[in-house]
């Protein structure tokens, strides 16, 4: 079976291929990666009919074009994007994101930067590269997954699967899956004790500020330092971290680790991001000023049900849907009605 | 580090890292008691994943120097309850011995592989020799696996030998170089920036994805015994590795006093 081929034409920095993530190899060293909205991502392989656990692509910072090399292949974009498409040396056409639309042999993709964090697409049947530890996810650090573990770049080619072997039909989401909204919301622990009271205070009077120094792999606050109880409070005996622990070295300044984070760190970690907050954590862009709240265990566990129901409702509205002034690919490639794999769960 | 008292604490305590993951912690510091209290935790989570629906969701268990940390999925998992039994399990019979595998693993001293082990026999005032002949007399102990995949933090350096980092971090030290710092000992599986004192290099890659079960060749709780090797043996033994002929079996200690077959 001759799958989908597309081609970077340009962009690629800030570009890799993602998928839920690297489980069960932590104890070896080996980081997470994986998607840093998975409800985002869980959208758009929803839209086109993919399993979650498809893998895609994941960019922010510039825009990028794609040549569809061997098609056709469907694609669907989730995030505050501008998703374009052209035909032939014909004009430019809009589609915007949240939607499905099958692209024939020829057709570039042209996805607008990310200006709100991150963005994510899905291309049908998910992109075939080699699993590494059970995952596509690439770790640009260890130089895991994806492509040789590194941003894409021009040239580079990723085959997905033909339209017709993966769901049919297209469909599109009425509006955006929506994040929870708020402050950030934490638990405290595990080593809040090494903190004065006051900083404990602080950590949630501040408006915190994102700052430029930001990857996959955590993002530095800029605020009022935090005072750790005495001088060696602020360092401990290296122990396991995990995404959204909010580490605090000896200058006193957060920084939350991501999917990207490291499996072990010495600096004592004042509280965690809850599951359900991490994500809009990660689309914060640089200079946007965030609160934190701190929560008790039941209210992040209801916070992560909601955000489970939401999705749920989410993929509920989606309705078949014909990009206007497009394609009829249901009459050229003789769909059957059936809509394919589209899952109810994250 | 916060010493005396605070390093033992009869009863483990439960800590949240989120809502996706606990912490049993043992105590504050680096100790051998300490340390078996984790591995042996680790021990019976892993044995009892399988059996036990409240451990079914677990994704990760992460052993460290005095705590271990456990990964689980949130949306299938009665967190409560898995807290509760990782307790009970810390509890039970607290005095299990984790027996760690122990390895007879080649290291080379030759200089080009070994630029701080001149100064830092300076510092010691040791000769060279006398560096290497402590290194490779006294058993490492793998304290846990982190940072980058498969590189071991190790405990045992002689006292002797304790340098702290150096002032200015190197930007890339080269792949599997064996450095130290403090009372540790650790080999960079692969290119990195990084502060320890590199005495040698070791032929063995550290982490090995062909092994895709098991990647990471050290495993906390595991004993290393560094055998010093000339630079052809060291060449040699690379090479046999890239060219994919080698065997991690092999440089398993069979029993005490048994040479490396290797070697």
């Amino acid at each position: 079976m001759s799958g989908g081929l597309i081609e970077i034409v340009s962009g690629g920095p800030g570009c890799t291929v993602q998928d839920p993530g690297r489980f069960g190899h932590r104890h070896e060293g080996v980081a997470q990666a994986g998607w840093l909205v998975p409800p985002w991502a869980d959208a758009a392989n929803a839209l086109v009919g993919n399993p979650v656990d498809a893998a895609g692509l994941e960019w922010r910072g510039p825009g990028l074009v794609l040549l569809v090399v061997r098609g056709p292949v469907r694609m669907a974009v989730a995030g505050a994007v501008r998703v374009e498409v052209s035909r032939g040396g014909g004009p430019v056409r809009s589609l915007g994101a949240w939607c499905s639309a099958t692209l024939a042999e020829g057709d570039r993709l042209h996805l607008g930067a990310a200006a709100e964090g991150w963005a994510c697409l899905a291309l049908g049947g998910g992109v075939q590269v080699p699993p590494v530890l059970g995952s596509r996810s690439t770790h640009v650090r260890t130089r895991f997954g994806g492509l040789d573990g590194r941003m894409l770049a021009p040239g580079d080619r990723l085959s997905c699967l033909r339209r017709g072997d993966v769901g049919t039909g297209e469909h599109r989401a009425p509006a955006p899956l929506a994040l929870p909204t708020g402050p950030i919301r934490v638990l405290w622990g595990p080593q809040d004790d090494h903190f004065t009271a006051p900083a404990r205070a602080r950590l949630l009077d501040t408006d915190w500020q994102v700052t430029a120094e930001q990857d996959r792999m955590g993002m530095r606050l800029a605020g009022p330092p935090l005072a750790h109880a005495h001088a060696a409070a602020a360092d401990i005996v290296s122990d396991a971290v995990v995404p959204g622990a909010v580490q605090v070295p000896a200058n006193g300044l957060p920084v939350v680790l991501l999917a990207d984070g490291q499996t072990v760190g010495g600096y004592p970690k004042i509280a965690t991001v809850i599951r359900a907050d991490l994500p809009r954590l990660a689309l914060m862009p640089a200079g946007r000023t965030l609160r934190f709240e701190a929560v008790d265990a039941p209210t992040a566990r209801q916070a992560l049900r909601a955000t489970q129901a939401d999705w749920q409702a989410w993929v509920a509205s989606l309705v078949p849907h014909r990009p206007a002034g497009w394609l009829d690919e249901g009459a050229l490639y003789h769909d059957n009605l059936v809509s394919g794999m589209l899952r109810a769960e994250p | 580090m916060n010493t005396g008292q605070e390093n033992h604490r009869p009863q483990a305590s439960l800590l949240p890292q989120g809502d996706a993951a606990w912490t049993v912690e043992f105590g504050a510091g680096i100790d051998p008691v300490l340390h078996a209290r984790v591995l042996a935790l680790a021990e019976r989570v892993r044995a009892r994943r399988d059996v036990e629906p409240v451990l079914a969701s677990v994704r990760d268990v992460v052993p460290t120097f005095r705590s271990l940390t456990v990964l689980f999925d949130p949306l299938h998992t009665d967190a409560d309850a898995l807290g509760r039994r990782l307790l009970d399990l810390s509890a039970a019979g607290g005095s299990s011995v984790h027996a760690g595998r122990r390895w007879r693993l080649p290291v080379c001293f030759a200089a080009e592989y070994a630029p701080d082990l001149a100064a830092l026999s300076a510092a010691c005032g040791l000769a060279e020799a006398a560096v290497v002949q402590r290194l490779t007399s006294t058993p490492f102990r793998v304290g846990m696996i982190g940072f980058m995949p498969g590189f071991p933090y190790m405990t045992g350096l002689p006292p002797a030998l304790a340098l702290p980092r150096l002032a200015t971090p190197r930007k890339a030290v080269p792949a599997r170089s064996l450095a130290v710092a403090g009372a540790m000992c650790c080999v960079y599986p692969w290119e990195s920036p990084g502060g320890w004192r590199l005495l040698g290099r070791t032929p063995l890659p550290l982490f090995d994805l062909q092994r895709a079960d098991e990647p990471a060749w050290l495993a906390a709780g595991d004993e290393v015994h560094w055998q010093a090797v000339d630079r052809a043996t060291h060449d040699r033994l690379a090479a046999d590795w890239a060219r994919g002929s080698g065997s991690r079996e092999a440089f398993l200690v069979p029993a005490e006093g048994v040479p490396c077959p290797v070697v």
